[in-house]
C-alpha cells in the first residue's frame, strides 16, 4: 500500500509541475495587466500540437522541431496581444473575459481545422526504460519535467529579481501608473508578458505531451487547471504557484487512485470554489488587498 | 408615458410575428430550428438578466440548463411524475441550489466570478457522467415523456413550438416589466457601480444573488422543456461549450437588451444550419464573431439600426450644413 501511495506522489508531482508552469504564466499574465488570459491553454495545446507538426510531418530533428513550437508559440501569443487584447483600451474586465474565450476558441478551432481532431503522441525524450524507486516507478520522461520545470523556476526567479525588465515587470504588478511615472515602458512589459507565458506554456505543453498524448482540445482542461494551482498560489508569479500546483497535482492523483478516477477533474474545480469561497488571496498570502 | 406604450407595442409585435412565423414554415426542417431558436432564446434571455442588466458574468449557464433537464428527465422516466410537475419540481430546486451557492460566488467580481461559475459548470458536467445509476452517464438518459394536457401530448414540431414559444414570450414579458422597473434600475445601478449603487441604498448583494436565482430558474425551465421535446438528454448538451455558445449569443444579440437575446440566439441557432456545408468551421465562426463583435460592435446586432440612424442623420446634417 506504502509504495502505491509513493506512486501516486510521483506521478502527481509530475502533472503538478506541469500545473505550475502553466499557473505561472496565468500570474504573469495577470500580474503585468490584470487580465486573467483564459486562452493560456491554447498555448499549452500548441506547444505539443507543433512539436508533433514539425517532428512527424514536417520531419525536422526533435530538438529542432521543440525549439520551432516554442517559437511559433511565442510569437501566437504575442500576436493575440497585438491584435486582440492592445486594441482595446480600458476596457472592462467582462469585455476582457470574453475576448480571451474568444481567442481561445479561435485558437483551439483553427488547430483543429489545420491538424484534425486526432490524438497525436511524441517520443519520450530519452528512452522509455522505467526506473524504480523504493517499489514505486518512474519513466525518464518524469525527471525531464522535474528538471525542466525547475530550470524554468530558476531562470524565472532570476530574471525578475536580478534584471532591469524583470525588477520593471514586477513595478508593474504593483501598481502600473506608478510604474509608468518612473519611466517603465507598460506596454512593453505586457509585451514581454504575453511572450514569457506563452513561452512558458508551449514548454509545459511540450515536456508533458510523450506522457499524456496530445491533441487540438487539450488546452481547456490544463488552461483550467493552471488556473487554480495559480488561484492556491494567489496569482503569485513565483513559489507560491509552485506550491498550488504541485499540491493540486497530488491531491488529484491520491483522490483519483483512492477514491474514483472519474472524478479526477472535479476535484481540481472543488479545491478552485473552495479557495475562492474561503481564501481568495492564496493559501499563502496575508489578506492584504482585496482580490475581486 | 409614451415609452411604457412603445415597449408595449414593442412586445405585440413580436408577440405577433412569432404566432404567425409556422405559417411560412409548416411541415419544414426550419419550423423544429425554430422550436430550438425558442429554448435558446430563453436561455440567453436568462444569462443576459445576468450579465447584460446586473453585469455577473456566468460561465455555468449550462449547468442550469443541465440540472433542470435532468430533474425533470429522471423524475418523470425513472419515477413517472408528471412532466408539467416535473418541471416545477426542476425549477424550485435549481432556484434553490442557486440561491445558496449565489451568496458566495457574487462576493467574487470580474475574472474570479467567471472561474468559480466556470468550476460550477464543470462540476456539474461531470455529475451529469459519472453518477450512472441516476443519469445513465455518458450514453445519455432516454424514454423521457412529452408533456401533455389529457389525452393531447405536445409530440409534433408544431405543438411543440407553440409550447415552447409560449413560455418564452411569457419569460420575455416578464423580463421587460422586469428591467423596466425600479428593479431593473437597481440591477444596472450595480452593473455601473456597485459601491455607488449600495451607498443608494440598493441591497446589492441580495439583489444581484436574486437575479441569479431568477436567471437559473428560467435556465431550468428551459431545460425541462428542452428534456420533454428531445425525449432523450446526454451530458455533451451541458457542457462548458455550450456556456460559451450562450454567452456569445448573448455578446452578439447586445448586452442589456432583452430582444438582442432573441437575435443572439436566432443567429446562432440558425448559423450552423445554414453553415451546414461547413460542418467544423463552426467552432471557429463563434471564435471570430466572439472577437470581432466585442471589438468592433459592442453594442450588438439590436444597436446596428440606431447606428446606421446616427450615421443617416450626420449626414444629413453636414448636408444642411453644405447647402
Amino acid at each position: 500500500m506504502s509504495h502505491q501511495i509513493l506512486q501516486y506522489l510521483l506521478s502527481g508531482l509530475s502533472t503538478g509541475a506541469i500545473y505550475s508552469l502553466i499557473g505561472i504564466g496565468f500570474a504573469i499574465i495577470y500580474n503585468s495587466t490584470g487580465i486573467i488570459n483564459f486562452a493560456q491553454g491554447e498555448f499549452v495545446m500548441l506547444g505539443g500540437m507543433l512539436t508533433y507538426f514539425f517532428l512527424s510531418v514536417v520531419k525536422f530533428p526533435f530538438m529542432v522541431a521543440m525549439l520551432l513550437a516554442i517559437v511559433f508559440t511565442t510569437a501566437v501569443g504575442i500576436l493575440f496581444e497585438r491584435l486582440a487584447i492592445r486594441p482595446l483600451k480600458n476596457a472592462s474586465p467582462l469585455i476582457l473575459v470574453i475576448i480571451t474565450i474568444g481567442g481561445s476558441i479561435l485558437i483551439r478551432g483553427l488547430a483543429m481545422l489545420i491538424w484534425g481532431k486526432d490524438t497525436h503522441s511524441l517520443p519520450m525524450f530519452s528512452g522509455n526504460e522505467p526506473i524504480s524507486i523504493a517499489g514505486a516507478t518512474l519513466l525518464p520522461q518524469h525527471l525531464w519535467i522535474f528538471g525542466i520545470t525547475l530550470f524554468i523556476i530558476i531562470v524565472n526567479r532570476y530574471f525578475f529579481y536580478h534584471t532591469i525588465s524583470g525588477k520593471a515587470m514586477r513595478a508593474c504588478s504593483h501598481n502600473r501608473r506608478a510604474a509608468s511615472l518612473v519611466g517603465v515602458d507598460v506596454k512593453r512589459m505586457v509585451f514581454f508578458a504575453f511572450a514569457i507565458s506563452s513561452a512558458m506554456g508551449s514548454v509545459a505543453g511540450i515536456i508533458t505531451a510523450p506522457l499524456t498524448m496530445t491533441s487540438y482540445d487539450v488546452g481547456v482542461m490544463l488552461g483550467l487547471k493552471g488556473f487554480c494551482a495559480a488561484i492556491i498560489g494567489g496569482m503569485s508569479s513565483g513559489i507560491a504557484t509552485v506550491f498550488g500546483g504541485l499540491l493540486l497535482g497530488v491531491l488529484e492523483a491520491l483522490g483519483a487512485g483512492l477514491v474514483s478516477s472519474g472524478y479526477k477533474d472535479a476535484i481540481a474545480f472543488i479545491i478552485l470554489l473552495l479557495i475562492l469561497f474561503i481564501r481568495p488571496q492564496g493559501l499563502f498570502k496575508k489578506a492584504d488587498t482585496e482580490r475581486v | 408615458m409614451s415609452t411604457e406604450r412603445h415597449v408595449l407595442l414593442k412586445y405585440i409585435l413580436f408577440s405577433c410575428a412569432v404566432l404567425v412565423a409556422p405559417v411560412f414554415f409548416a411541415g419544414g426542417y426550419l419550423l423544429n430550428v425554430l422550436v430550438f431558436v425558442g429554448i435558446n432564446t430563453i436561455l440567453a434571455l436568462a444569462l443576459n438578466l445576468l450579465l447584460g442588466y446586473a453585469g455577473q458574468i456566468s460561465l455555468g449557464q449550462a449547468a442550469f440548463f443541465g440540472l433542470g433537464a435532468y430533474i425533470s428527465g429522471i423524475a418523470t422516466a425513472t419515477y413517472g411524475m408528471n412532466p408539467w410537475l416535473a418541471l416545477v419540481l426542476a425549477a424550485v430546486i435549481v432556484g434553490l441550489i442557486a440561491f445558496a451557492i449565489g451568496f458566495p460566488i457574487l462576493k467574487l467580481k470580474g475574472h474570479y466570478l467567471a472561474m468559480a461559475t466556470l468550476g460550477f459548470g464543470i462540476i456539474v458536467y461531470i455529475v451529469f457522467n459519472e453518477t450512472f445509476e441516476l443519469t445513465s452517464g455518458p450514453s445519455g438518459l432516454s424514454g423521457i415523456p412529452y408533456f401533455s394536457v389529457g389525452t393531447f401530448e405536445f409530440d409534433s414540431d408544431m405543438k411543440s413550438y407553440f409550447l415552447i414559444w409560449g413560455f418564452a414570450l411569457a419569460m420575455i414579458l416578464l423580463s421587460v416589466n422586469l428591467v423596466n422597473s425600479r428593479i431593473g434600475r437597481a440591477l444596472r445601478a450595480i452593473h455601473d457601480s456597485e459601491v455607488a449603487a449600495r451607498v443608494m441604498g440598493v441591497n446589492a448583494r441580495l439583489l444581484k444573488v436574486q437575479v441569479f436565482a431568477l436567471s437559473a430558474v428560467f435556465s431550468s425551465i428551459a431545460g425541462s422543456l428542452y428534456a420533454h421535446t428531445m425525449t432523450f438528454i446526454s451530458p455533451t448538451s451541458f457542457g462548458f461549450n455550450f456556456s460559451v455558445e450562450l454567452l456569445t449569443m448573448v455578446v452578439i444579440g447586445g448586452l442589456g437588451t432583452v430582444y438582442g437575446s432573441f437575435l443572439g440566439a436566432a443567429l446562432l441557432t440558425l448559423l450552423p444550419e445554414l453553415l451546414r456545408t461547413f460542418q467544423d468551421y463552426d467552432i471557429v465562426i463563434y471564435g471570430f464573431l466572439l472577437v470581432v463583435m466585442i471589438m468592433f460592435l459592442p453594442g450588438g446586432l439590436v444597436r446596428i439600426p440606431s447606428l446606421i440612424m446616427a450615421r443617416f442623420d450626420r449626414l444629413r446634417v453636414r448636408g444642411r450644413e453644405h447647402a
